[in-house]
Parts: structure tokens; C-alpha cells; sequence
């Protein structure tokens, strides 16, 4: 091999190759800064792997500028001519160069770090998440029981739980949220009464339509829907609050002051959530049958007609059924939130895994309790 | 010591604001090339204000900021891009990427900004990590590391492009004072081997003696530079803010 090669002028660093097979110098000159290296880096390399030298020398006198990056190249050569068992030779670098090239040790460099260095094999991962959700479990067997405790001590104390932070959430979590809450379940019973008027009219039965909305929003639609939007709205702020909280180490100070951070911060959020959903279930109910009496309205039945049909169908037993299960899912969503927030772990992305968490495990937790209550309330009779 | 005829850092006139409320007024300094300047002063008086205008973070009401001749606030596109390559910031609690492990945090600005190869990426990062002694941790998270480390590894991951200017935010606040010699040290071994030119935001009084070439004093109730020039030359002054801040770091 006898050639030369020059360059095309790059961004200021060139490259020439002489010598022969086994022998080669490398004259650098120019630039050897990040734009000069990412140019000339490739081609070196490429140079060094497929010619294997036994000598490599590296002529840089003609070199105008180095930095670090210029001083990685350099160190890149050498690596990889001893590498391959060939002796190295760096010929001409100036001496402010060297200064800075004797700051960088290669015996470090000789093995670089895997980039991945914690590949995820299926066993691995599926140990992880054995563990995760054990210590996920641990978690809520331990905050239930907090959580119990500082209620129970809230109901007989009433005096030491603070209430201006309850009605702050109430105004948070309710009053913000009713407009959302309004709208969506004015829309749900009004989709609902038309897709089913559509096929009753068939039979002249558009009227029991009332019947349908009646029953399902007072027993599961107006709880659930108010339910899910408390969840999205609620219980990832209580999260990501709660969670900011933690990494700002804030939790600490209370924990510090000898204020424990579940009756403090949890107890407020519960008892603010068990007042809001109800009262947000209850407008819930409303709307939803608003949103059916339009549909009957349009089918030209008077309003007084669908007012009597939804009172001969439902009873004060499925609106109460509704309430009460409206008071639990409000106390899962707020200790869902809250739970989630206490366990933010430390990170940038933790805060948005906790509000996430939050969510999903709200309502996941949420429609298995209906499930629940529909079991309850069928062997009740309610 | 390389002789330039030009400072590196050239700021003129410079005026820097909050909304209505001015915090820097008419602020005339430069910067040489390979000296530590540190930026000294009192809380609040607007060292990391003004720290923030020389990286082009902020932009000043009135007067420029020349790196190498060219208005950093005035520049666009590409040149603003090889004006920001100069330069290198340690953030003062470091602002690693809490996500990413070290090596990673080192390797993303090569990444995005550059076309090297894999290796030649790792190689760099490993490089740079190195020089601050922590190529032996470089798996961990920012998370993982103690405060001292993580100012290092931001320092690390400052010099991964090859800067010529360091920016440095408060760089020994927060640590002891044996961490806080090391740290100056690193400062010092990075001037005087790398011939970086070193911008400190400080109020540390040892470390600036132990480091700085020259010293800028702001105030707060002057919203200017109330002093310049070696540290030995502030301790000596005859302000009386000046003193007062000397003597105080000197009995306390």
C-alpha cells in the first residue's frame, strides 16, 4: 500500500496516509475538535482495523488545535493499534497538546463500559416484578392500617385534623371539577337515551327509556363517571403533589417535626374527597337525566312524562345505593393518590410514574369495587 | 499562557432585569483567555443573574455580551450553535439527567450533536469522566451519587464537547471543605492542563484564594461591580462593603 489520501476539506482536519502494509503513518493536521474528529474518526478507525498495523505512528505536527474530543482520537489510535499487538508512536504533538493529552490515563479506556449494562433477561425481569408487587402489596397493607388509624383518630379528635386544607381540596377536587363532571354526564345520558330510543321506538316503547336512564345513572353510571374523572383530575394531583413533596424532602421535615405525614397530609385529602363525591354523584345524577329528557323532548313526549316515568321506575334505594358507593370510591381515589405520592421514588420521570400509577390503579381499583357492590347490593335486594 | 490581543469575554454596558425591577446596571468587564474570573458577591446581589446572561440563557435589557468578538444574543442559528460548543455550564446542583446513568448523561450531547461512532462516543464519555475520577461509577444514576460527585460528573459532562470556556455555578457550595479542595483543585488542574477558561459564580473565600486570577465584586444596593481585580487586591480594598465581606469570611 503507497497512496495518499487527502481529504476534502472538511470543517478544518485532514487526513493523509502513507506507508506500507503493516507500517503506516497517519499525518493529522488542522482542527482537532469535535467537527474535525467526527469527520476523521470513522475513517481511522477504519484504517486500524482492517490493516492491523504493527506500527502505527501518528504524525501531528501539523496539528493547530486540540481539545478533549481531538485528545480522544489520539487515545483511540493507541488503544486500538496495542490492541491488535502493534507498537504506537505519536510523532510532533506540541506541547500545550501533550500537557493536555498527560490528563487522560488510557489504562482506563481499555475496557469502556457496555452501553447497557443492565439488560433486562426474562427471568431478571420477571424476578423484579415478583418483587415489585410484593413490596407494592407491603405498601398497602401498611397504608390501609396508617390510614384507618388516622381516620378513627380524626373521627374522635375532630378538632385536630385541619379543616382549612380540607376545604381547600373541597374547592380543588369539587367545585373546579363540577363543571367536567356536569358535561360528561350530561353527554353520557344523552348518547345513551338516543341509542336506545332508537331500537325501542320499533316497539312503540321509547318511553321506557326514562326507566333505562333513571335506573342506570342513579345506580351505576352517575357513581362510576364521577368516579373516573375524580380519579383522573384528583389523584394524580394528590400524587404529584405528594410525590413533589417527597423529593423536595419536605415529607422529611414534617416526619422531623413529629408530624406524621399520612394523618397530616392524607387525612385532609380523604375527608375532603368522601364530601366531594357525593355531591359531585349527586349533580352527576341530574344532568345524566337532563341528557335523557332531551331525547324524550325530541321524540315530543312533555317533560312532566319523563319526569313521572323516572319516579315510578327508580326508588330512593338506588339513589342511596349510588351515594353510598360514591363515598367509597371517594376514599379510593384520594388514599390511591396519596398512597402513589408517598411512594415517589427519587428521578426527574418519578412525579409522572406516581400520577400515572395513580390514575390507572384508581380506576382498575375503582370498577372492581362496583363489581363488588353489584354482588352486595343484588344479595341485599337493594 | 497563550497571549490573545482579544479577551474571550467581553461584556459591555450590560443591563439585566426582572420584569421592572432592574438587578445589573451598566456592567463593563471581560474575561482573558485561560483565567479564572470569579463572580463574587453577597446573596441575591444577581451573580447567577448575571452567570445566566453570559451563557445566553437570559437576555440583557441593554448591552452585549462578545464571546470571541461575536454578540452571543445576536446570534443565530449556526454560529449561536459554535458560540454555545464553546462553552460548557455546571449547573449548581448539577442538572445531570435524573433518567439517564452517567455515562449516558456524558454520551447524549454526543449523540445529538455529533456523528461519531459508538465507541468513539463511550471512549469520550469514559475520557471525560475519568479526568474528574469517576470512571469507576459509570452505571450509576445522579441519584446514586453524593453531592460532591454530582457536581463532578456535571463538570465531566460540561467538557464532553470540548469546550473553552467552563461556566461554573457555585461549584463548591454545599460540599466540606476537603471535597471543596478537591474541587478547586480539579478547577485548577482543568486551567492550567486543558487551558480552560474558567468562569465562577462563588462566595467560598478560600477557594477563590485559592484559585482565582481575578475577582468581580457585585453588590446589591449598587446593582454593579463594586471592586475588581486579584483577590489579594480585594481583601486590601478600601470599600467599605468589600472589606466588610473579607473580614467577616476571614473571622468566620
Amino acid at each position: 500500500m503507497n497512496r495518499h489520501r487527502n481529504q476534502p476539506d472538511g470543517p478544518g482536519a485532514t487526513l493523509k496516509v502513507s506507508g506500507e502494509e503493516g507500517d503506516i503513518t497517519l499525518t493529522l493536521s488542522g482542527r482537532l475538535d469535535l467537527a474535525g474528529i467526527t469527520i476523521l474518526w470513522p475513517q481511522v478507525c477504519d484504517l486500524i482495523d482492517r490493516h492491523q498495523p504493527r506500527h502505527l505512528c501518528l504524525a501531528v505536527e501539523d496539528v493547530d488545535y486540540c481539545d478533549g474530543t481531538g485528545v480522544g482520537l489520539l487515545l483511540d489510535c493507541e488503544r486500538r493499534t496495542t490492541d491488535g499487538g502493534g507498537t504506537f508512536e505519536l510523532r510532533g504533538l506540541r506541547e500545550e497538546f501533550a500537557r493536555l493529552r498527560s490528563q487522560f490515563d488510557l489504562a482506563q479506556l481499555n475496557r469502556l463500559p457496555k452501553s447497557d449494562p443492565r439488560p433486562n433477561s426474562l427471568p431478571e425481569a420477571t424476578g423484579r416484578a415478583t418483587v415489585q408487587t410484593w413490596r407494592a402489596l407491603w405498601d398497602l397493607v401498611t397504608f390501609t392500617g396508617e390510614l384507618s388509624v388516622a381516620l378513627l383518630r380524626a373521627l374522635r379528635r375532630p378538632r385536630s385534623v385541619r379543616w382549612r386544607d380540607v376545604g381547600l381540596t373541597v374547592e380543588k377536587a369539587g367545585v373546579d371539577g363540577f363543571p367536567i363532571v356536569a358535561l360528561l354526564s350530561f353527554l353520557v345520558g344523552l348518547i345513551m337515551a338516543f341509542q336506545a330510543a332508537i331500537p325501542m321506538r320499533q316497539f312503540g316503547t321509547e318511553i321506557y327509556v326514562a326507566n333505562l336512564i333513571g335506573l342506570a345513572t342513579l345506580r351505576e353510571l352517575a357513581p362510576l363517571m364521577t368516579a373516573i374523572i375524580l380519579a383522573g383530575r384528583s389523584a394524580s394531583a394528590f400524587a404529584a403533589e405528594i410525590g413533589t413533596m417527597k423529593i423536595n424532602e419536605e415529607l422529611d421535615a414534617l416526619t422531623t417535626m413529629g408530624l406524621e405525614p399520612v394523618p397530616f397530609l392524607v387525612v385532609t385529602r380523604v375527608l375532603a374527597a368522601l364530601l366531594v363525591t357525593p355531591l359531585l354523584t349527586l349533580f352527576a345524577n341530574l344532568f345524566g337525566l337532563l341528557g335523557g329528557s332531551v331525547v324524550l323532548l325530541s321524540l315530543n313526549y312533555p317533560l312532566v312524562t319523563y319526569i313521572r316515568q323516572v319516579q315510578s321506575a327508580v326508588t330512593l334505594g338506588d339513589a342511596l345505593g349510588g351515594l353510598v358507593k360514591s363515598l367509597v370510591f371517594g376514599v379510593i381515589i384520594a388514599a390511591v393518590g396519596c398512597l402513589q405520592g408517598l411512594r415517589t421514588e427519587t428521578g426527574a420521570s418519578a412525579v409522572g410514574h406516581a400520577a400515572t400509577r395513580a390514575v390507572v390503579s384508581g380506576i382498575v381499583l375503582i370498577v372492581i369495587g362496583d363489581g363488588v357492590f353489584s354482588v352486595l347490593y343484588y344479595y341485599l335486594g337493594v | 499562557m497563550k497571549s490573545r490581543q482579544a479577551p474571550l469575554i467581553q461584556v459591555t454596558g450590560l443591563t439585566a432585569a426582572y420584569g421592572n425591577e432592574i438587578v445589573l446596571e451598566n456592567l463593563n468587564f471581560s474575561v482573558d483567555s485561560g483565567e479564572i474570573f470569579v463572580i463574587l458577591g453577597g446573596s441575591g446581589c444577581g451573580k447567577s443573574t448575571l452567570l445566566k446572561h453570559l451563557i445566553g440563557l437570559y437576555r440583557p435589557v441593554a448591552g452585549q455580551v462578545l464571546i470571541d468578538g461575536i454578540d452571543l444574543h445576536e446570534a443565530e442559528g449556526d454560529l449561536r450553535l459554535r458560540l454555545l460548543r464553546t462553552m460548557g455550564i455546571m449547573y449548581q446542583q448539577g442538572a445531570l439527567f435524573g433518567s439517564l446513568t452517567l455515562l449516558e448523561n456524558l454520551c447524549l450531547p454526543l449523540e445529538e450533536l455529533s456523528e461519531l461512532p459508538e465507541t468513539a462516543r463511550r471512549l469520550l464519555a469514559t475520557m471525560n469522566l475519568a479526568l474528574v475520577g469517576l470512571a469507576e461509577h459509570p452505571h450509576r444514576y445522579p441519584a446514586e451519587l453524593s453531592g460532591g460527585m454530582r457536581k463532578r460528573a456535571a463538570i465531566a459532562r460540561a467538557l464532553v464537547l470540548g469546550p473553552r470556556i467552563l461556566f461554573l455555578d457555585e461549584p463548591s457550595a454545599g460540599l466540606d471543605p476537603v471535597t471543596s479542595a478537591e474541587m478547586d483543585r480539579l478547577i485548577l488542574r482543568l486551567a492550567t492542563n486543558l487551558e480552560m477558561t474558567c468562569v465562577l459564580v462563588s462566595h467560598e473565600l478560600p477557594s477563590i484564594f485559592a484559585i482565582a486570577d481575578r475577582v468581580i465584586m457585585l453588590d446589591r444596593n449598587s446593582r454593579g461591580i463594586i471592586a475588581t481585580g486579584t483577590p489579594e487586591d480585594l481583601r486590601h480594598s478600601n470599600n467599605r462593603t468589600v472589606a466588610q465581606f473579607f473580614s467577616r469570611g476571614a473571622s468566620g
